[in-house]
């Protein structure tokens, strides 16, 4: 074990809850009753897209123990996550626009009661053409989904273009295009939604809900029910599996609400699985069209990237999932000239949103099998092509991303050292074949979602007269451990253990904001603002103790419940000694605060604030694979994933992250299908929509590697996100190399791999995926200034 | 509906009940019973959130009408720990980090426990077999094989 400054940074702790989880007793949102709960449930949209002729709730509301009867008549302001697309209702108005739409609420005495209240609903569609596919949403004879009359279907585009393109290309020893397509997917995280509200006397109503956002859907409810913020309450109670499924604020928050205002009766809605399904907001299905410049060296000249999201019915955090498409390619690879455009279109399908990764692992899949191809086509190792081209730590791209701490190499380096890679790739039987890939993510989105001038983060210590310590903040646990890493930060600047600690979150009564569970931004501006907040109540309490023996502050340290001299363990005073001590001393009570606000880092351009982030996280992994040729069907062999987490605050916690990273992505490269039949969904449950069991996991060699980034608390930065996106090229490149077929549309199916066999055996190349993107007029380019000093060599 | 009258051990402590017919042994436990330590993940027996055990043996109780359990004994979570304190398996879940959301965590514990009930010192692959109908969608189920392998190490025979 090596020698480290730290107490409690480093090691390997139990979650705060971890007793609450392996007993029964923690309480997820659907855990919970009151006196007098409802329940509540929704009607769903039978058709993809319909106009509402009529709604008749009159038999719903006669039936014996029906409370009340909703519908988009009774809620018609609209919302949405992200500023510039409030274009969604609780029920909808008019018009439904996706198969599990919900159309009407009902509060009911039981579950029964409220299911047979729904059949008693009569609702009257005018059925509409449907539009479910890329190519009918650019189809001008379609009609509009969102607007009167027909035409393209496009919700956004963006072009952007960051140094001179051509002259790249036209300096180029080697030019290469490919077309990718990455399927469908959802969160199936194994909580459903749940949300119980509660509509007091006083006015105020609180909402307790698994939400990863307490802070955005407290702004929704405020819009929505015309309420002022005051007396809204939202407790984001512990989440059973968010993965960004819960990111949103959704219809069922908000009717539960609604419901039990009209009733004054607490409701509670639990979505069943079938309707998580129709909630979704998941990946982004994209088809993708790039275009890369290289050296004979393998030196990338220039890149063109193109992108068409297929965004489902509204626009949830699609506008930002568009920008993504395109804005991380540069943080792994330096690529001096770079044009990306990009455009998404609303389809009669379940709106698409954020999941892990958000609009990044859709690019990274394709990028890092372009550049596979690239390096067989250049004769060049997939290792060393990859080595020659990437970022320099504390750098900025082409694209006004700034890179501080960058371990990137060093991942490679030892994630191909651990994996035996170059003395197994094309040296394995025939049907086994090895994979690598690397990538990037964010520690944060550099911009809150809605335009403001505040801290994303504050956290806030109070300690009482018997020196017990009480952490606030609305950091939101959806088990990635965000309240364990709360309580390590403040118990290592206090010498306490965590478990000494009482931890009060995500509750907008109760505790200072947080924005949320999202963009991998928790460890990283929660972490620093709970850092801010434990180092002034040390101070404090330091300099009182110093005063009261007569040293020096600096000589002491706060260690093992004590403040004493860093050189004489046991001398001056324990810590509940120690803050009576501080208060009489200075009169005021132990509360300090503080808070995170990320650099201003946004780019001169529209669109810069998506990508930005304080620092970047770096992944590189190696797949090895065993592929049965007969049967197309692929075993995962094992995984090796070397991750630069910046500092591990807590390694089990990391690790935990990268496992679950690395299951997510294999579990999209070979299993999972969001997938539609017209605007039906192909199986909305756990049993149709596959996903790896305990026999198809592989063993995962985790490489935790530590750059100490100069800004991130204690030199941390993200895991969640990150390790999921080298994961899912790094299979497609294992499949190519154990069989010489490229399979470059998700998933990997064993269909999809026989296909490309048969067509090698006919003398052809054995690729199996898209062959064309639609033919659309992207805006004209906006064209950007590379940042000054950016090096284009 | 009609009702019936059952008597259902739980955790070693009969519970007497008047149920209708159509009523899961989830529901009971998880509504009548507020007994919230038990998971539905899908009411449909596809995912594992709800497993118990029935007389030892692991069923999810999402696919368990209550009238069929009269008399039987059931353990859930709640049950896992005895006089002498906590189950190997909750220790070990704990100390390793086998639980992220946790919403999984008592579903896989009962199934682990019935797995280490009948074979105390299982390989990986027995492990792997015994919790393959218990989905997760945090872990990558690494930490839970780890960790009913650590209890299984720790077990007293």
């Amino acid at each position: 074990m090596t020698e480290t400054p730290f107490s409690v940074i480093g090691r390997r702790l139990p979650r705060l809850d971890a007793v609450d989880q392996t007993t029964g007793r923690i309480r997820y949102a659907d855990d919970l009753t009151l006196p007098g709960m409802l329940v509540g449930r929704q009607l769903a949209s039978t058709h993809a897209h319909a106009l509402i002729t009529s709604i008749d709730t009159s038999r719903a509301e006669a039936l014996e123990g029906v409370r009340a009867v909703l519908t988009g008549a009774d809620l018609p302001i609209t919302y949405g996550i992200l500023p510039i697309s409030q274009d969604e209702n609780v029920f909808a108005v008019d018009r439904v626009r996706y198969v599990g739409e919900p159309v009407a609420g009902v509060a009911a005495v039981d579950r029964e009661t409220a299911e047979r209240a729904l059949d008693l609903i009569d609702v009257q569609y005018e059925p509409l053409d449907e539009v479910v596919t890329l190519d009918q949403a650019f189809d001008d004879d379609r009609p509009l989904i969102h607007g009167e009359g027909f035409g393209k279907n496009v919700h956004r585009s963006a072009a952007l273009e960051f140094g001179d393109v051509e002259e790249g290309f036209a300096s180029a020893d080697h030019i290469r295009e490919d077309i990718f397509s990455f399927g469908g997917t959802t969160h199936a995280a194994l909580e459903t939604h749940a949300a119980l509200a509660s509509y007091g006397t006083d006015g105020r109503l609180t909402l307790r809900s698994s939400t990863q956002i307490p802070h955005y859907l407290h702004r929704a409810l405020e819009k929505v029910l015309e309420m002022p913020p005051e007396r809204i309450r939202v407790i984001a109670t512990p989440v059973g599996g968010g993965f960004g499924g819960k990111t949103d604020p959704f219809s069922h928050e908000i009717a539960a609400a609604k419901l039990s205002m009209v009733t004054g009766q607490p409701v509670k809605i639990t979505l069943t699985r079938e309707e998580v399904f129709y909630t979704h907001r998941g990946r982004h299905p994209v088809l993708m069209w790039l275009k890369t410049g290289f050296r004979s060296d393998g030196r990338i000249t220039a890149l063109h990237f193109t992108t068409f999201l297929d965004g489902g019915a509204y626009g949830s955090y699609g506008i930002a999932t568009l920008y993504y498409t395109g804005a991380l390619q540069t943080s792994t690879y330096r690529i001096p000239n770079y044009r990306f455009e990009g455009v998404r279109v609303f389809t009669n399908k379940p709106p698409c949103g954020a999941k892990r990764g958000n609009g990044t692992p859709q690019p990274r899949f394709a990028l890092e099998c372009h550049l596979d191809k690239a390096a067989h086509d250049l004769g060049i190792d997939p290792v060393a092509i990859r080595l020659r081209n990437v970022v320099k730590p504390f750098s900025m791209t082409v694209n006004h991303l700034r890179i501080t701490s960058c371990a990137l190499t060093e991942c490679i380096e030892r994630v191909i050292e651990a994996s035996g890679f170059s003395g197994k790739y094309g040296q394995l039987p025939e049907g086994r074949g090895v994979g690598f890939a690397i990538g990037a993510y964010m520690s944060g989105a550099g911009l809150p979602i809605y335009w403001n001038d505040m801290p994303q983060s504050e956290v806030e210590v109070t300690v009482d007269d018997s020196g017990h310590v009480t952490v606030r903040s609305m950091a939101t646990d959806i088990g990635q451990g965000s309240t364990s890493m709360l309580g390590g930060i403040v118990a290592e600047c206090l010498g306490l253990e965590p478990d000494d600690l009482t931890m009060v979150t995500a509750d907008t009564d109760l505790t200072p904001i947080d924005l949320g569970s999202y963009s991998s931004r928790v460890t990283f501006m929660a972490g620093n603002a709970a850092l801010e907040a434990g180092v002034r109540v040390r101070s404090r309490v330091v300099a009182a103790v110093a005063d009261e023996l007569g040293v020096n502050p600096g000589d002491l340290v706060a260690r093992g419940g004590r403040i004493e001299l860093a050189d004489e363990p046991g001398s001056g005073t324990t810590w509940s000694e120690a803050v009576r001590c501080t208060v009489a001393a200075t009169g005021r009570p132990l509360i300090e605060s503080g808070s995170y606000r990320p650099p201003e880092l946004a780019g001169p351009y529209r669109g810069s604030g998506v990508g930005i982030s304080p620092a970047y996280s770096y992944s590189a992994c190696v797949v090895e694979i065993d592929c049965d040729r007969d049967t197309g069907m692929v075993k995962v062999e094992q995984v090796w994933l070397a991750h630069d987490v910046g500092k591990a605050l807590n390694p089990m916690l990391v690790e935990g992250q990268i496992e679950g990273g690395v299951y997510m992505g294999l579990s999209e490269a070979l299993f999972e299908e969001h997938a539609f039949r017209g605007g039906l969904h192909r199986g909305p449950s756990l049993l149709d929509y596959k996903m790896p069991t305990t026999l198809e996991m592989p063993p995962v060699e985790c490489i935790i590697v530590e750059s100490d980034d100069p800004e991130g608390p204690f030199g941390a930065k993200e895991v969640g996100q990150g390790p999921l996106l080298p994961v899912i090229p790094a299979v497609a490149n294992a499949i190519h190399d154990a069989l010489g077929v490229r399979i470059d549309e998700t998933p990997f199916t064993p269909d999809k791999i026989v296909a490309g066999l048969v067509d090698l055996s006919r003398g052809g190349t054995g690729r199996v995926g898209p062959k064309a993107v639609p033919d659309f007029k992207f805006p004209p380019l906006t064209r950007v200034e590379p940042p000054e000093g950016f090096d284009a060599r | 509906m009609t009702e019936r009258a059952v008597t259902i051990p739980i955790n070693g402590e009969g519970r007497q009940l008047l149920i209708p017919e159509n009523r899961t042994l989830l529901e009971v436990l998880r509504e009548d019973l507020e007994m919230t330590g038990t998971k539905h993940g899908c009411d449909l027996g596809e995912c594992g959130a709800c497993t118990v055990l029935l007389d030892g043996l692991p069923v999810l109780s999402c696919l368990v009408l209550a009238r069929e359990v009269d008399g039987r004994s059931v353990t859930t979570v709640e049950g896992l720990a005895g006089d002498a304190g906590p189950d190997e398996l909750q220790t070990a879940f704990a100390e390793l980090g086998a639980a992220q959301c946790g919403y999984c965590t008592p579903g896989m514990l009962l199934s682990a426990r019935a797995l280490l009930d009948e074979n105390p010192a299982p390989t990986t692959g027995e492990v792997r077999e015994a919790l393959a109908g218990n989905l997760c969608r945090c872990t990558g189920y690494v930490k839970i094989i780890d960790a009913v392998r650590l209890a299984a190490s720790r077990s007293p025979e």
